[in-house]
């Protein structure tokens, strides 16, 4: 199962932070999570990693789908504190060569 | 598959390629008349392709793979059943849609209508079948045909696997139970089964069944690792698609954004260059941004994530876009001053221009609004520096779109990122072909189109993470469809021969047909021994009968890739022609073709009366020419065929609403 936590910085950043396994079936969900936070006007996101024990493609075509919504406001969608098992999703797609994942949560959007 | 035929089919390959190589070698080497070149030089290059051909058919059949009982499935998988329709008659995609639902395994089945058809969502949904349709992020976005209406699809369902249905495709219950066990291999990604069509005689007079692609060709491609993806009756794993999908995405806006980059400066330079010269802040905003490609290039080169980059670029050039906005509202509101001055004006209400709206104004600052939006090569250059795919519905595409058949280039992809496929050789879904030669010819001109979009855009044989045997096996199938310009030799050849005595090889002497005959048969006899009592004839007449199609597929399709013209692409019709009599205008070029080789025969033998020509000579070729009047004579039966009667008395689903759909591969049929 998995659990969606969502809050807003005091900068106004909005943070999601799946925890479980983040698969096709919570794909959509993830999705929907985002676009909801860029049409309530949160138009910077960090998608917080470090609770998420498992993500597949699907998952990873979501954070695209809320990455192409986010720049498409104005905005931009960072992920943050991957763990290696998700990590190495990333690079199977190559997505780890052209999206840095952060540290942390809170600098995400310092650089 | 026995061992035994395994390796007699390996003999007689083995058998054939030697032979292959010794007649055509020795043809090169010593045997062409070069003094008439012009016929010479083709027909040499020519029986070329057909060795390259028969190597690879060869090839293809080394490994013949026989899978036989599939394993058993886990119980627990999830699967989605999609069936893709545009403008079928309603009642035979609901007729496929209620036998989806009877499939055993458990799954959930989904009507995808691209047509957006609210009766047939009504009845859909009615009988509890999910309907699908496009979703608002398509409006006014390329729509890809049928490979948009899948992404589209994959997008709003969930299952792990995907089994996908044209319209017409009436999947028997137990396919799934048939297919998913396969997926036990983690690495599986696909299962293809074969494309069989109910409305067609056993004569087959349109080539519509595929009995040696379905068959020894995919079993024989799936022994390398290569079976393919035919775009219906199959199963795929939705995570080798959506990493195929997100694999795609990574390294396009990765090309795109360096494409973009590297054509900047012209771009740049050239805005500049036709911009006025007192246009003097819409020439400073080009100025900046121009410094912030060369700054987003640096940081690339300095190993920045694309992602970053782009996004830094993106809030520059807004920046800027601002700035120059602030720039037109300053003069503007300047300009309100000195009006408001003016007595008169200000009296006036019709030029109360102080009074416009704020947020009005504000509105400038959007991307179209904007003093920069009037200079669009450039805006379209910043729009292309960013990673958001703005010209595209989804940003993530898992079904490729280079071509218009998306089938083979998802399959060549999924290979090249390491997922295995498997071709199961059991009927489990049965279709309707097309039943007129129109239509019939449409499909193959758009089959072989986009095959050879494939070849231009893709080709086979350079795509990394395929292994060579993989190259070969796609570029295998590309090859067959080349037979066209080969056709147009083997017509021309013998007409050559009997009307000018123009021999294009040296002597038609002994050690010509010790070469050829025994080259021939066994190249026949490696076809019957593949073929292990399936038709092949038809495929073979087709392969060489179809030559303008073929022809026109390598022509439009180059100017498609290279040229950017239109392909002239049309939805394969699947409603019943109203009869209009035999349509041997659609023809022409074989009856031409026919005509002069029956002329030739006439030629020829008033030469041979006249003494002018051998007896052998002229013998030979009337036989080659009365081979290919065999093999064209298919077209005649192809105009005067007058659609599927069935043998029985009908029953009443087909009777009522016979369409015409479509669904095989018409290469690879005849690789002789």
């Amino acid at each position: 199962m998995i659990e969606f936590d969502v809050r807003t910085t005091d900068d106004g950043i909005g943070v999601v932070a799946p925890r479980g396994r983040l698969n096709m079936v919570a794909a959509r969900q993830l999705r929907e999570t985002l676009t909801g936070l860029v049409e309530g006007g949160t138009r910077r996101i960090v998608v917080d990693l470090a609770g998420t024990t498992f993500l597949d493609s699907s998952a990873l075509g979501a954070l695209v789908a809320g990455l192409k919504t986010a720049r498409q406001a104005g905005g931009d969608l960072r992920i943050a504190r991957p763990t290696e098992s998700v990590m190495t999703v990333f690079r199977l797609t190559n997505m780890d060569k052209v999206l840095r994942a952060r540290d942390d949560v809170e600098s995400a959007f310092d650089v | 598959m026995s061992d035994a035929r395994r390796f007699f089919v390996r003999v007689v390959a083995l058998v054939t390629a030697i032979l292959g190589i010794n007649y055509v070698a020795w043809r090169w080497l010593f045997s062409v008349n070069w003094d008439a070149w012009w016929i010479a030089v083709p027909l040499v290059l020519a029986e070329t392709y057909s060795l390259v051909d028969s190597l690879l058919f060869g090839m293809t059949v080394w490994r013949l793979k026989g899978r036989g009982e599939p394993p058993v499935p886990a119980r627990d998988l999830t699967v989605d059943v999609f069936i893709a329709t545009y403008n079928e008659p309603l009642d035979l995609v609901l007729d496929t849609a209620r036998a989806a639902q009877r499939i055993a395994y458990p799954h959930r089945t989904w009507i995808l209508d691209d047509g957006n058809r609210a009766e047939l969502r009504a009845r859909a949904e009615a009988e509890g079948i999910g309907w699908i349709t496009r979703s608002a992020d398509w409006a006014d976005m390329p729509r890809h045909a049928k490979a948009g209406n899948l992404n589209n699809a994959l997008s709003v369902t969930e299952g792990e696997f995907l089994l996908i249905l044209d319209a017409d495709m009436v999947p028997s219950p137990e396919i799934l139970d048939r297919t998913l066990g396969y997926f036990e291999d983690e690495r599986m990604g696909l299962v293809q089964t074969p494309q069989y069509f109910v409305n067609v005689p056993d004569h087959d007079p349109l080539g519509s069944q595929a009995p040696l692609f379905y068959g020894p060709i995919q079993e024989g491609k799936d022994g390398w690792n290569a079976a393919f993806f035919c775009g219906s009756n199959a199963v795929i794993r939705r995570e080798a698609l959506m990493q195929l999908g997100v694999a795609r995405y990574a390294g396009e806006v990765e090309v795109g954004v360096h494409r973009a980059l590297r054509t900047a400066r012209s771009v740049i330079r050239k805005a500049r260059k036709d911009l006025d010269a007192d246009q003097v802040q819409v020439l400073g905003a080009l100025e900046e941004i121009d410094y912030a490609i060369a700054r987003a290039r640096r940081d690339l080169d300095r190993g920045e994530a694309l992602f970053d980059v782009t996004y830094r670029f993106q809030k520059r050039v807004a920046t800027t876009r601002r700035e120059l906005v602030d720039a037109d509202l300053r003069t503007l509101n300047e300009d309100l001053a000195i009006i408001a001055g003016l007595d008169r004006v200000a009296d006036d209400p019709d030029v109360s221009l102080a009074t416009i709206d704020e947020t009005a104004l504000l509105q400038l600052a959007d991307r179209e609004w904007s003093p920069l939006g009037a200079v669009e090569t450039v805006e379209a250059l910043v729009r292309s520096i960013d990673v958001d795919r703005g010209g595209e519905a989804q940003p993530v595409m898992p079904m490729a779109t280079i071509s218009v058949t998306e089938d083979m280039a998802t399959c060549m992809r999924l290979h090249g990122l390491g997922w295995r496929t498997a071709y199961h050789d059991e009927i489990l879904a049965k279709g309707l072909a097309p039943e007129d030669l129109q239509t019939m010819l449409t499909q193959r001109l758009r089959w072989a189109q986009g095959t050879m979009q494939v070849m231009f855009r893709e080709n086979p044989l350079v795509q990394k993470g395929l292994t060579l045997a993989q190259r070969l096996m796609y570029f295998a199938t590309m090859w067959t469809y080349l037979s066209g310009f080969a056709a147009l030799v083997y017509i021309a050849a013998p007409i050559t021969y009997l009307t000018l005595g123009v021999l294009p090889v040296q002597a038609l002497s002994t050690d010509f047909f010790v070469r050829l005959v025994p080259f021939l048969l066994v190249n026949q006899l490696l076809f019957f021994v593949v073929a292990d009592g399936r038709p092949t004839w038809r495929g073979q007449q087709y392969s060489l009968a179809l030559f303008p199609v073929w022809i026109r597929s390598f022509t439009s399709a180059f100017g498609n890739v290279f040229l950017g013209r239109s392909l002239d692409f049309a939805v394969t019709p699947k409603e019943k022609r109203a009869p209009t009599g035999h349509r041997w205008d659609l023809v022409k070029p074989q009856l031409v073709a026919m005509g002069l080789l029956v002329l030739a025969l006439v030629a020829g033998a008033v030469r041979l009366a006249l003494g002018e020509a051998s007896p052998f000579g002229t013998v030979f070729n009337m036989v080659w020419v009365v081979f290919d009047l065999v093999v064209f004579s298919v077209i005649i039966s192809a105009v005067r065929y007058r659609g599927f009667e069935p043998d029985t008395a009908p029953d009443s689903d087909l009777d009522a609403s016979p369409p015409e759909t479509a669904s095989a591969r018409p290469s690879d049929e005849g690789a002789a």
